[in-house]
């Protein structure tokens, strides 16, 4: 059995209203599992060994674990607020570790450059100092006051603009995202990408929002996220080495990843291990 | 013009870009093909029995394959794209848009496979892509022998249009193009076309810039 702590935090395994009585074949950190409905129209999570897993299903997904988590699943307060709409974007299967999905998630500088004319563009490829911090009490990894400029930042924005965000790592594969709201600017938008680890280099990503926007249409809502993800998705598969460094070794950050410096710390703090290289080589 | 169309789907791409290449303009009516399966409801059924996407519907006509909707948009605003009329240059059109289908089952599948989770089989579809690219970079190769930079003749006509996607997007079904130049070096023909428009998964030229000017003697 594994050692690594982070065999006892929650992972997504599923939408939630796309599960059946049939139950859905998938796995976890290396483990087949089967998500199903019960009897009740009740989320049920079965690992191969025929253990009962723990269930809760929360922000349109079923999430479960492998061992006996500490904590509740963590708290998005936004997602509860009345007059979001809450967008199930759906699964993308991205050969990469788990821990390099969340990692590419947090960092702003490839925008131009992998996400052209959309979140980011040339000449606009500064990126302005912002503060990080591993905040001790809710133990989460926070970046704020990252500003950034985007020539299309929403499917709700009708030009470019300077684009404010927050990132908050809550659990070790988690990421939410709060983003300037275009249409309501006293709001933050709510973009996460939660991951589900399949193999140390496998994941399932399930992208899913909580935004103010009565225009657009859910579809393209759905479309919008999935074009960014896919445009991130040959990048993450061209990775090397495959595994998380967690120790400084080939790769020499910068100022601007000043965020997955702080994740990679943490992750190395709470011996969250799965997907990560813990030898530099 | 109004193309039924799911951004991510490689023959919905085909007919977004031969319209804009041709100068077309298309009303895009998005489909929720992944997660929400909309193909395969009832209003989309009605319009194609066979439950795929794009469908391409301007008045009376309603098209439900991309070849022949490439053919269409040609025919209509850039009929260049269909080719000189050459026997030889109308047979080879014909041959790769009839390939292109072998593309979209073996490529095709393997990407559905490895990218959103669709059942098959995973080492049949990527043995059958990958000869299907060895059979595409032949005929590039022969094609560059008879001073030809395009499936059919020295310009692009449909057919290049009608496999290019797949074969693009091949590594997001773990199959690399490295062993291929051929097929890379038309790709960047490609890529490098006015008005060229992109789809996730497939860059523009960001080389494409001003060349760096030295002076003689400089170096």
């Amino acid at each position: 059995m594994m050692q690594d702590a982070m065999v006892d935090e929650w992972y997504p395994v599923g939408l939630f209203s796309q599960l059946d009585v049939n139950g859905r074949k998938t796995a976890l950190m290396g483990e087949p599992i089967e998500v199903a409905l019960d009897a009740e129209d009740r989320a049920k999570v079965t690992c191969g060994d025929g253990r009962t897993l723990p269930v809760c299903v929360r922000y349109g997904h079923v999430w479960s674990s492998l061992g006996k988590p500490q904590k509740d699943l963590f708290a998005i307060p936004e997602a509860d607020q009345p007059g979001r709409r809450l967008v199930d974007v759906g699964v993308i299967r991205v050969r990469c570790s788990p821990l390099r999905a969340v990692e590419n998630f947090l960092d702003i500088a490839h925008f131009p450059f992998v996400h052209t004319d959309i979140l980011g563009a040339e000449p606009h490829t500064e990126v302005e100092d912002y503060k990080v911090e591993i905040r001790q009490q809710e133990d989460e990894v926070w970046a704020t006051q990252v500003k950034f400029y985007q020539p299309k930042a929403a499917k709700s924005a009708s030009g470019g603009i300077t684009t404010e965000y927050m990132y908050r790592v809550p659990a070790p594969t988690c990421s939410v995202l709060y983003k300037t709201c275009p249409p309501r600017p006293c709001e933050w938008d709510v973009i996460t990408l939660f991951v589900q680890p399949l193999a140390e280099d496998l994941c399932d990503v399930w992208p899913w929002m909580a935004l103010f926007d009565d225009v657009t249409p859910m579809t393209d809502l759905i479309h919008f996220q999935q074009t960014i993800f896919l445009q991130d998705r040959s990048i993450l598969e061209n990775q090397i080495p495959r595994l998380l460094p967690l120790d400084p070794g080939m790769e020499i950050p910068t100022r601007a990843d000043l965020t997955s410096v702080a994740y990679r710390r943490w992750l190395k703090r709470h011996n969250y291990t799965y997907g990560a290289q813990l030898v530099a080589q | 013009m109004k193309l039924y169309d799911y951004v991510l789907s490689p023959s919905c791409y085909k007919v977004r870009l031969m319209a804009a290449l041709a100068g077309v303009k298309l009303e895009i009516r998005p489909v929720d093909f992944h997660p929400g399966a909309e193909h395969r409801g009832t209003e989309l059924l009605a319009l194609n029995p066979a439950g795929s996407i794009p469908i391409l519907e301007e008045g009376d006509l309603i098209l439900t394959e991309s070849a022949a909707m490439l053919a269409y948009l040609a025919a209509k605003a850039a009929p260049e794209w269909l080719g000189s009329g050459a026997p030889e240059e109308a047979a080879r059109i014909q041959q790769w848009l009839s390939f292109a289908h072998r593309l979209t089952a073996s490529l095709g599948g393997a990407r559905l496979h490895e990218m959103l989770l669709r059942p098959g089989d995973i080492g049949a579809l990527q043995a059958q892509g990958i000869a299907a690219l060895r059979e595409l970079e032949a005929g590039l190769v022969e094609q560059g022998l008879r001073g030809m930079r395009f499936l059919a003749s020295d310009q692009p006509t449909v057919a290049d249009i009608a496999c290019f996607p797949y074969v693009a997007l091949a590594p997001d079904g773990g199959i690399p193009l490295d062993p291929y130049p051929a097929i890379r070096l038309w790709s960047r023909a490609i890529r490098g076309l006015d008005n060229f428009i992109e789809m996730p998964g497939i860059h523009r030229l960001h080389e494409l810039r001003p060349e760096p000017h030295v002076e003689p003697g400089e170096v």
